[in-house]
């Protein structure tokens, strides 16, 4: 088994426009997707727009993201997967309708 | 070579040649066997091709020996494999770092399995890039060098060597599988292949850049992908039509360039030089492939070649029946080359008029902005009219975009043999 973590880049615009019965639509298609996946979904999380972000280069503090792009960093998940493909159907189901999810493997250390 | 030949042969030389000329043979049409299923067993594709060369440099001396083994694949998957296996013995954190999927590494067999589709597949993962999944198919299925690779794609060997170290290194850490996808998958995975193969074979038959007009090693290992997939995937129409394809599309290649390497168009190529075996069989292939709806687009694109490979000439061409099979080709496969062949034959049927509308319909098409073939076809449209100094723009145009010696050569003929402005004389 391996790990991957499910990148969540989505159009912020799109949810600062949400009325709160399409945020709950949102949320519950998050809960449903955990459930469906619960023995792969180790952890997962969403993040505040990237208006609340901070980024600080060589110890010099900036107001906004580190990247201003359309689609911003807005979630995770961290899945377990026997392999890529087995990762990419988790990632195919991932709610992401303004934007896309990008799969990446962990890094796995060299014990020996 | 030394060493005794049991065989028998008249000389050791000769002998040792016939060893070679076997050992080449192998390696021609056994490399992605032989590999594939070494990959299984040593779950690491740079572990599996060092096994492989190596049990191929063995037969060159064990052959010599002990004579060519009845089943050449077999004897090299098993030096191979236990080769590999050794080596995963030998070097436990190797073992443990195996990336390939191996839920249980099979020990070797009598019976070798065919494991060829799980290393196509592996190779043209989607998560690869399309250029990255050509060049590890040719590397690794088709067994060329790297050198070979990049030579095809004239790109330089560090280049080359790069992009297949990058990703093999991908399949790897982010644990690409080694296996034939999930049927649900599997359409768009084999359509994945078939792009792989199609873009081998175009860049084969008329070369980006380059003194030839045709790259006979890439078309020929194209051949061979496509055979290879039509005996793995007997049943999918797609593979089918891929390999008719290109049977009735390479019919033609000693017909396309004259005797003096000069390019000869459709139009006035000598069809008895047309391969009449491969045509048959392409037809064949065709009518087997057209049976599944949609027909997939290498079937259309195989059957508009059989249309013109069943006419004895030009002039009896059915433009009827291939503007037909280029509508079809467009509702199922709607892409910007497609249309300008579709125009290109409006052209043939109904006159230049006709041709050049269609012609000029597709010149706001941004993939065809810079695309040699479009300017080409209305230079030809327009010399046709007599309108001659637009022809000469287009020609002009065309020439800017075309980097193979072969073409640019008739086109600058064509240019040349447009009649001069008046006042010049």
């Amino acid at each position: 088994m391996s790990k991957y973590l499910v990148l969540i880049y989505e159009d912020e615009a799109s949810y600062a426009a949400m009325d709160p019965a399409g945020f709950a639509a949102v949320a519950e298609a998050h809960r449903a997707f955990m459930a469906d996946n619960k023995d792969a979904v180790l952890a997962g999380e969403a993040l505040q727009p990237t208006a609340t972000a901070t980024s600080v280069r060589k110890g010099v503090v900036t107001d906004g993201a580190f990247a201003e792009t359309k689609e911003a960093l807005g979630g995770y998940y961290l899945v377990e997967a026997p392999d890529l493909d087995a990762a990419l159907a988790i990632g195919k189901q991932v709610p992401a309708g303004f934007g896309g999810v990008e799969v990446r493997p962990l890094m796995v250390w060299d014990e020996s | 070579m030394s060493g005794p030949a049991r065989g028998g042969g008249s000389g050791d030389d000769l002998a040792g040649s016939a060893v070679a000329a076997a050992v080449a043979e192998a390696h021609r049409r056994e490399w992605g066997f032989v590999l594939a299923a070494t990959a299984r067993v040593a779950g690491d594709l740079d572990l599996a091709e060092e096994c492989v060369q190596d049990a191929y440099a063995k037969a060159l001396t064990a052959w010599a020996e002990s004579g060519v083994p009845r089943r050449p694949a077999a004897w090299l998957t098993t030096v191979a494999r236990n080769r590999a296996l050794d080596a995963l013995r030998r070097d436990v954190a190797l073992r443990r770092r195996l990336p390939l999927l191996l839920a249980e590494p099979p020990e070797p067999e009598p019976d070798i399995p065919d494991e060829r589709l799980r290393l196509i597949f592996t190779c043209c993962h989607p998560a690869l890039a399309l250029e990255a999944q050509v060049a590890l198919t040719l590397r690794l299925v088709c067994g060329l060098t790297t050198a070979e690779v990049a030579r095809a794609f004239l790109v330089s060997e560090a280049t080359m060597a790069a992009r297949i170290t990058r990703a093999k290194k991908k399949i790897a850490a982010a644990g690409i599988p080694y296996r034939v996808p999930d049927s649900e998958d599997l359409p768009a995975r084999i359509d994945a292949v078939l792009t792989v193969v199609d873009l081998v074979f175009t860049t084969g038959h008329t070369a980006p850049a380059g003194t030839d007009l045709v790259r006979t090693d890439l078309v020929e290992r194209a051949r061979d992908l496509a055979r290879m997939l039509s005996f793995l995937l007997p049943n999918d129409a797609g593979v089918a039509g891929l390999l008719a394809f290109v049977l009735l599309t390479d019919a033609r290649r000693a017909a396309r360039v004259d005797v003096d390497g000069r390019l000869v168009l459709l139009a006035d190529q000598d069809r008895s030089l047309w391969d009449r075996e491969a045509i048959q069989e392409g037809r064949r292939l065709v009518r087997e492939a057209l049976r599944r709806r949609p027909p997939t687009r290498h079937a259309l694109m195989a059957a508009i070649a059989a249309v013109h490979a069943e006419v004895p000439s030009w002039e009896a061409t059915d433009w009827a029946e291939i503007i037909g099979l280029y509508d079809v080709l467009l509702r199922h496969w709607p892409s910007p080359v497609a249309a300008l062949n579709r125009a290109a034959a409006l052209g043939f049927a109904y006159g230049p008029e006709s041709g050049l509308r269609a012609l000029d319909a597709l010149a706001l098409e941004p993939c065809l902005a810079g695309y040699a073939y479009l300017a080409a076809a209305r230079a030809d449209a327009l010399r046709r009219l007599g309108r001659t100094e637009e022809a000469r723009a287009a020609y002009q145009e065309a020439l800017l975009f075309t980097d193979n010696d072969v073409e640019r050569d008739f086109l600058a003929a064509e240019l040349a043999e447009l009649p001069e402005p008046p006042g010049r004389q």
